[in-house]
């Protein structure tokens, strides 16, 4: 079956990149994720090509690029903020407004979608990566801690030990300590979740008063953070399918619409 | 002394404006300010702005040993020091200079070098950092004879203008203006307006004689008209297309700061407001097309001006007023010549910086109305504690009263190793996408 004219979006992230092809009805085709490649130009041409021959796209298929890396896009048909491309992702996912917290690699997002699927308002972490997902990278590759084992040791912890620091080089060095004193592996993990999502829910603040609550970025993989978070907001959190692709969706999206 | 005065008088009347008609025949004073692009034609009053602040500048070389020299804070009553023939320097435009020629990391390095903390404002570690190394690119900087505060912009200036005077072993001069929350108390005007009598006696002291009465009139009247002028330029901007920007106002609001109380600052600004009257008249904006139209709040990002301009320029986003351009006109609002030290002492406390957030918000609105602002730009500025404390909250504000768009940008108004580019660039696009 012909699924239509096809769309393409590329998130390049500060730490991984993402593209899809989306067919008419917004559905998702094909995927591309891989870790950010310095010489990005090279790797999108070739991902971009890949998600081309996959979902049968033309040359002519539009491309929407957003992400850190956007402006490194030479084919894009349109460029995008993740801001404007999270909450239009999101907004197809879901069909309704909310607040989207994205949690990406060295940004964390808290988006407001309005009715209409617009981004009504939003925060940012500032200069400092403190509360973003490469924190939780960096301490746990420095415990030995796979990303994907986090949720299991999580599961198993008996205790929780409080981490003071959410500056990455501050807490990479207490928790080196915390080791050193004996404290059991799954209840630092613990608190190292805690400690992000405490980070996370004062960025969003009053943000998320009264809204239904979404998560996307990299970090929405990781269940016991998703977990985390809605502890700390005290709220009941939604993380989208495939969270990870939410920006390349809402890229390859908003070429879609422009076109028509 | 005479010869020093002589100098001095020479500098400022016929080598000053000499050498700045030399620039403009070299043509290196009209050059323009602007690249073309999103933006209307270059003011042509620009001209004039660098000459008048040229030759300010380049008086003050001759300043010390010839008149009195005062170091002064952008809020202090200039007018009663002028009146007695001191010649003022003000260290906060010297440092948003500074700046503007990306001077900032430098001379902050040499005052944290020296022991001042990375955390104090940008202005005082560059002033102290000039100070310290002597470097200044306006060729020479003349030694005070007093250091002068007002307290009305800041703590900071207290202690920062009290490290200056042990430093350089001069007297301070303190005018504290108490915070005002809600309405101006009595009490609190007398304790200024008290001060504004002592501090007529010092500068008489230091200059060596008291100021005639002719002279503090004709001062004030000066001010006063030039801050009217001011004013009235900033009302062009209600006008649609606005015929300039506020960062057009960052450039031209130097002589409003630092040459209030002076015929050329007066004249300055009835020469600007009559370019601004035609280009209303011929419908000529800052920004082609103007297709939106921002207020910024807290002081201009000085080494950015112009990348920032352009960044919001290029989508047609045109920044229509400023809180921070504004304080300099609204402040007179309140003058009453028959009432000069009263209401002069009401005018310094009235300060933006120095009343509380439901006055800030109201300012705020009322520039989001008369203007036709359909958004809002916060500057949190790591330098200025004071502005930027309770943004988020007038941000909240302005979002559920006003119904406009606001967005957060954190920089710092001097210190460019406080600026991230890539991530002021994907909040003001973001901004400007969600429109």
């Amino acid at each position: 079956m012909d699924a239509g004219p096809i769309a393409l979006g590329v998130d390049v992230g500060s730490t991984s990149w993402k593209g899809v092809a989306v067919d008419a009805g917004g559905r998702i085709v094909a995927r591309r994720v891989e870790a950010t490649d310095p010489r990005v130009e090279g790797q999108t041409e070739r991902l971009v090509a890949e998600l081309r021959a996959d979902s049968g796209a033309g040359g002519d298929a539009p491309l929407g690029a957003t992400g850190y890396g956007r402006k490194r896009v030479p084919t894009a048909t349109r460029i995008l903020t993740e801001i404007t491309c999270h909450a239009r992702g999101a907004f197809h996912l879901t069909g309704r407004p909310g607040v989207l917290i994205d949690f990406g690699g060295q940004d964390t997002k808290v988006i407001r979608i309005g009715d209409g699927g617009e981004v009504s308002d939003f925060r940012m972490n500032d200069k400092c990566a403190a509360g973003t997902g490469r924190f939780l990278e960096i301490i746990l590759a420095r415990l030995g801690v796979a990303l994907d084992q986090a949720p299991e040791l999580v599961a198993r912890a008996a205790g929780e030990v409080a981490i003071s620091s959410t500056c990455t080089v501050f807490a990479e060095s207490e928790v080196i300590s915390l080791v050193a004193q004996g404290e059991p592996l799954p209840s630092i993990v613990v608190g190292l979740h805690r400690a992000l999502s405490g980070r996370v829910a004062t960025l969003a603040g009053r943000l998320v008063d009264g809204a239904e609550l979404f998560m996307s970025g990299g970090v929405a993989l990781n269940r016991a953070m998703a977990d985390a978070l809605a502890a700390a907001v005290g709220r009941p959190i939604t993380v989208l399918s495939e969270p990870q692709l939410v920006g390349a969706l809402g890229a390859a999206l908003s070429v879609m619409q422009s076109d028509r | 002394m005479i010869a020093r005065r002589l100098r001095y008088e020479l500098a400022g009347r016929a080598v000053g404006p000499l050498l700045a008609a030399v620039e403009r025949r070299r043509g290196a004073g009209g050059k323009a300010a602007r690249d073309g692009g999103p933006f209307g034609p270059p003011l042509e009053s620009t001209r004039r702005l660098k000459e008048l602040m040229g030759i300010y500048y380049y008086q003050g070389r001759w300043a010390d040993g010839a008149v009195p020299v005062a170091w002064v804070t952008s809020g202090f009553p200039v007018e009663i020091l002028r009146a007695h023939g001191f010649y003022c320097v003000y260290p906060e435009n010297h440092a948003a200079l500074c700046a503007a020629r990306r001077l900032g990391p430098e001379l902050c390095e040499v005052a944290e070098a020296a022991g001042y903390s990375r955390d104090l404002c940008a202005y005082a570690r560059m002033d102290i950092g000039s100070v310290l190394s002597g470097d200044t690119p306006v060729g020479r900087i003349p030694k005070p004879d007093l250091v002068a505060a007002c307290s009305n912009i800041c703590q900071t200036v207290v202690y920062w203008f009290r490290a200056l005077a042990d430093h350089l072993g001069v007297p301070f001069i303190l005018v504290d203006t108490p915070f005002v929350y809600g309405d101006f108390q009595p009490h609190s005007l007398a304790f200024v307006a008290e001060q504004l009598e002592e501090l007529a006696q010092t500068a008489a002291r230091i200059a060596g004689r008291a100021a005639r009465e002719v002279d503090t009139q004709r001062v004030v009247e000066l001010a006063w008209r030039a801050s009217q002028e001011w004013g009235a330029c900033l009302d062009m901007g209600r006008h649609r297309p606005s015929p300039w920007t506020a960062f057009d106002h960052f450039i031209h609001m130097a002589p409003i700061v630092a040459l209030r109380g002076t015929e050329g600052c007066l004249g300055y600004y009835r020469q600007l407001n009559a370019e601004l009257e035609d280009r209303v008249r011929d419908g000529i904006g800052g920004v082609v097309p103007e297709r939106h139209r921002l207020l910024w709040d807290n002081i201009a990002i000085w080494y950015r001006l112009r990348d920032l301009s352009r960044l919001f320029a290029d989508d047609g986003f045109a920044f229509v007023c400023a809180t921070y351009s504004s304080a300099w006109a609204q402040s007179w609002e309140g003058f009453d010549p028959a009432d000069r030290v009263g209401s002069t002492a009401a005018m310094l406390s009235g300060i933006l910086l120095n009343r509380d957030l439901a006055n800030r918000l109201a300012l705020m609105e009322g520039l989001v109305r008369d203007f036709s602002v359909d958004g809002v730009v916060l500057h949190s500025d790591r330098s200025c504690k004071p502005y930027s404390v309770g943004q988020y909250d007038l941000k909240d504000a302005l979002q559920r009263e006003l119904g406009v768009r606001v967005v957060v940008l954190e920089a710092d108004h001097a210190d460019s190793r406080a600026y991230s580019a890539e991530q002021i660039e994907t909040r003001a696009r973001a901004f400007m996408e969600s429109f």
